[in-house]
């Protein structure tokens, strides 16, 4: 046991990928579903003792093959994504216990068996995008990932054939975001000779003027992981993924997938750069600050418009990447604070209602549109309500988590003067409460009366779990902050620790 | 007995009606009896506060903590005890008469009537205690998702429509304009508890004060100030004790009494009348007062009509809050009392015009004044009463807001408050002359129904009774405005 234990942040990662591997040779789908669990709930486990001996010895560098950095690959877990790294665990395995029923109805049943296959590949390098501390060593993560993303994408065709347009999308786009990494990558690399995060820190510092090449390649892996993690103008692979994709792996996605990438580009962005401050301050404040405004009031507005519902998530996915992305570039404890919050908060909130409106789907057997989920709060009143519960945090309704996440990124903007800022996400806010209500009136106030249906307790399950999370997070926020005070700090106040 | 104890059972106790309603659905007589036992429970609860606040006695529970600066927070104020003390006693009186109202006109699904019902009384009276705007805000949104089944009751596409424009206005109002409000006042002063005095005054920025001002007040949408009106008379598709407890009493009430409270313990009456930030307020409630009056008279259907003067009554309380000097105030509190005990007559009545004779409008009144004597008795002491003829209760509140406004130099206030009696007489005693109108008897079976008769009687006759015993609430409205 010991051994397991000293080797955990390896097994987070490593696990899941083998269990990937054996998955692919087993026929039976429940099994396959079975051992996904299995191994999910180990997974958890490990988290959850990571997380108590973060707590008690803090920072932890596991060397692969006890190769000491710079030669070795090595993964960190500290207080930016030690918080994320126990979310990401249980939130998987709430998904994937939902995921089975919505595999089996969305795609050929044959093939879904081998989802879990690519559902758990997909799972280990978003984990290890999250735990690693090495640049290229994050390229390749990425490339699996997309890779597993892709595949579990075209997985939608059985439902509906333009899945596979969005999974090729996504391939393209996906492509030409890793090539931008790896090009910085290979500046980063030429000049200091080193890929290890923590090297490469002290490597650069001793460009203490900075270099152009060195601005080059930072800026190129800048915008490569902006590109993966759907900051607007970079986002139009986003919404069509997410709305084709199976429902469960819609939920994976929106919930933790950009997510993962979001970390590594703020540890870029403030550890990095940090030593950088002229240009950190430029590319901050005429860079990500704008685009993250508009991505809020382009996401909401366009949100606004959609019929089809998946779309109308993804679309508000893309302006709470906005305010995501915009507490980030508040370059200061209180902005990364918020942004933190708002990552752990956003992912349950987003999370549950893909769920929620997977289960629609599903039982609606074609896209969920306004027009098909009339009368349907009649219909299917436990999963409707969760989705009510999801979508009043997501306008941040007081006691509700997404209220907490909107306080803390009012005061950060609060307390750097920035007014206009609080004006302008006060109207998206407003702005965004248009989006839900049209699906509150459809699903609430339709004259069209239904009688009660009985509801799969498997799926609306995990969905309440998320709901009542949302509900526990909004009045017990404590938690939350905590995480995320020791990441902003972590990135802000400790530098390269 | 504990002053907290006392909150929390307080608090409790229409959740344990609501919970006794649901357990005993089979057994209507037990099932209805959980109401009067709950509001009588929660009467002398609040009644005891009443008087331990005069006592300088401290009713205050912190739960926990929400975020920096903000408690899950019950604090109970002069003004929330005037508030709960309303919301409760009519409570009682409604239960009974909702009783007659829903066995006579017989509606359906009765028990989730009453279980909403009671939990709407609770967020009322969680409003009235709340310790911060926050906790106001919560129960504010509580309230109205509480209601909304109750004013959907009946299930057709009218009342599914009516349903949807009352939560729209309001929680649309409340989440684009009240709650940002509350974000500001919080980021301006890192605190939202409810302060004698205020809280605002050399921390927020004077010059902005009067465009928060316009935010909590239409985003304060219960108040009903026009142009955010509109759901109060869609509301009126409701079965009538909805309508008389909910939107002549707990719902509007809950509108503008969260507004005088922002005005007395958030913003500071001394620091609103010296920016002049409510001046614009005062003739927008003065345009409600005298179009709501106008529209009235043109409604034919009584409860459109009592809805519209609703309106224009709010209007007064919102007036009273934007002169802000102390007679207004102190008149705006007493107009809470005042109006809601003159106004739920009114409503009673109607309802019980509509159970006994099936009439809804006022033009097929004719008559049968001299059927029901007992209905119209009831309905004339409460329309005196919010006219404000002496001696009724509804006098008092109406003179101090003359006082208030020539206090604060606003003659025209003054003379418009006088015009607005006037149209109050018309459009309240019209339907009196008509069913005292000898020439138009119209041949109405009247059934009985004695559950709905007596509690107009008994709040119009209150309307009398209290005129003599105005200093027992005038005691507690000073302590509002000092």
């Amino acid at each position: 046991m010991n051994i397991l234990l000293d080797d955990a942040p390896a097994l987070v990662v490593v696990l899941p990928l083998i269990i990937a591997a054996i998955i692919a040779f087993i026929p039976s789908s429940r099994l396959a579903w079975f051992i996904t669990i299995v191994t999910l709930v180990f997974h958890l486990l490990l988290s959850f003792e990571l997380f108590q001996s973060f707590s008690s010895f803090g920072t932890i560098i596991y060397e692969f093959g006890n190769w000491p950095p710079p030669w070795g690959i090595s993964f960190k877990l500290d207080g930016v994504n030690i918080g994320l790294q126990l979310l990401f665990s249980a939130f998987v395995l709430v998904t994937s216990i939902y995921s089975r029923k919505i595999f089996l109805s969305e795609i050929d049943p044959e093939d879904s068996g081998k989802a879990y296959s690519l559902w758990l590949l997909a799972i280990g390098s978003l984990n290890g995008i999250i735990l690693t501390n090495d640049i290229f060593n994050l390229f390749v993560f990425l490339e699996i990932s997309a890779l597993s993303s892709i595949s579990l994408i075209s997985l939608g065709a059985g439902t509906n054939r333009k899945a596979l347009l969005a999974a090729f999308n996504y391939l393209v786009i996906g492509a030409i975001g890793a090539t931008f990494y790896v090009i910085g990558v290979g500046f980063a690399y030429a000049m200091t000779g080193t890929l290890n995060m923590n090297d490469l820190i002290i490597q650069l510092s001793q460009y203490s003027e900075g270099q152009l090449a060195i601005f080059a390649g930072m800026s190129f892996m800048l915008i490569g992981l902006m590109v993966k993690s759907a900051v607007f103008p970079l986002h139009l692979w986003l919404p069509p993924a997410y709305s084709y994709a199976p429902s469960a792996v819609s939920t994976l996605f929106a919930a933790l997938a950009t997510k993962a990438i979001l970390i590594f580009f703020v540890r870029i962005l403030y550890e990095v750069f940090s030593i950088y401050n002229g240009y950190l301050e430029i590319f901050l404040d005429y860079i990500l600050l704008p685009l993250s405004l508009i991505a809020i009031f382009v996401g909401t507005i366009i949100a606004i418009y959609q019929n089809d519902i998946k779309k109308l998530l993804a679309y508000s996915s893309i302006a709470q990447i906005g305010y995501i992305t915009l507490a980030f570039s508040i370059n200061d404890n209180s902005g990364v604070l918020a942004g933190f919050v708002h990552i752990f908060n956003h992912a349950l909130i987003k999370g549950g209602l893909f769920m929620a409106v997977g289960y629609l789907a599903i039982s609606l057997n074609d896209r969920v549109t306004l027009e098909s989920i009339e009368g349907y709060g009649q219909k299917y009143p436990i999963t409707s309500y969760a989705l009510l519960i999801c979508g009043l945090s997501l306008i941040g309704l007081p006691l509700t988590n997404g209220f907490i996440s909107k306080l803390y990124i009012f005061q950060a903007l609060y307390s750097n003067e920035m007014f206009l800022t609080i004006g302008l996400v006060a109207l998206s806010s407003a702005l965004a409460v248009i989006y839900f209500w049209k699906i509150v009136e459809k699903l609430f106030f339709s004259s069209k009366g239904y009688e009660a249906k009985t509801e799969d307790p498997a799926i609306y399950i995990p969905i309440w779990i998320i709901a009542i999370s949302i509900i526990y997070f909004g009045i017990f926020s404590s938690s939350i902050i905590e995480f995320s005070s020791i990441a902003s700090e972590s990135l802000i106040l400790g530098g390269s620790n | 007995m504990t002053n907290e104890d006392l909150l929390i059972l307080g608090l409790l106790t229409p959740l344990f009606a609501a919970f006794g309603s649901y357990c005993f659905k089979n057994n209507i007589n037990v099932r209805d009896s959980f109401g009067v036992i709950g509001g009588i429970i929660t009467f002398l609860i609040s009644l005891k506060i009443f008087n331990g606040l005069q006592a300088e006695e401290q009713y205050s529970i912190n739960l926990f903590t929400l975020f920096d600066g903000v408690d899950f927070l019950f604090n109970i104020t002069p003004l929330g005890s005037i508030f709960s003390l309303v919301a409760s006693s009519l409570w009682i009186l409604a239960s009974i008469y909702t009783v007659g109202y829903m066995r006579g006109a017989g509606e359906k699904n009765q028990t989730r009537f009453v279980i909403f019902y009671s939990i709407a009384i609770h967020a009322a009276l969680a409003i009235a205690w709340s310790g911060n705007l926050l906790m106001l805000f919560i129960f504010y949104e509580i309230l109205t998702f509480s209601t909304f089944p109750l004013v959907g009751h009946k299930q057709d596409a009218e009342s599914q429509a009516a349903g949807r424009v009352y939560l729209s206005i309001l929680v649309g109002t409340s989440l684009v304009l009240f709650l940002p409000a509350i974000f500001w006042v919080w980021l301006e002063t890192g605190s939202l508890n409810f302060t004698p005095g205020g809280i605002l005054e050399g921390k927020f920025p004077t010059e902005y004060l009067m465009f928060l001002v316009a935010m909590l007040v239409f985003g304060i949408g219960k108040a009903a100030i026009m142009p955010i009106h509109r759901w109060l008379p869609a509301a009126m598709v409701a079965p009538t004790p909805v309508s008389a407890l909910l939107h002549a009493v707990a719902v509007v009430k809950a509108g503008v009494f969260s507004f005088l409270m922002v005005v007395v313990y958030i913003i500071g009456p001394d620091y609103l009348l010296q920016s002049k930030a409510s001046n614009w307020l005062v003739w927008l409630s003065s345009f409600t007062i005298l179009t709501a009056s106008i529209i009235a008279i043109s409604k034919d259907d009584l409860k459109a009509r009592l809805a519209y003067s609703t309106i224009s009554q709010l209007s007064y309380i919102i007036l009273g809050a934007a002169l802000a000097t102390t007679f207004a105030l102190k008149g705006a509190s007493f107009h809470i009392i005042t109006h809601a005990a003159g106004k739920i007559t009114l409503f009673f009545c109607a309802g019980a015009i509509y159970v006994t004779a099936h009439v809804k409008k006022i033009s097929e009144l004719g008559g049968l004044g001299f059927k029901t004597p007992m209905i119209f008795f009831a309905y004339i002491l409460g329309a005196l009463s919010i006219i404000g003829v002496p001696p009724l209760i509804g006098s008092w509140s109406k003179l101090f807001l003359v006082i208030g406004s020539l206090e604060a130099d606003f003659l025209f206030v003054a003379v418009l408050l006088g015009i607005s009696s006037l149209l109050n007489i018309y459009y309240l005693l019209q339907p009196v002359f008509i069913a005292f109108n000898k020439k138009n008897i119209k041949n109405i079976n009247i059934t009985k129904a004695p559950l709905t008769v007596w509690p107009p009687v008994i709040t119009g006759v209150g309307c009398l009774f209290l005129f003599f015993f105005s200093n027992y609430f005038l005691n507690i409205i000073n302590g509002v405005v000092a």
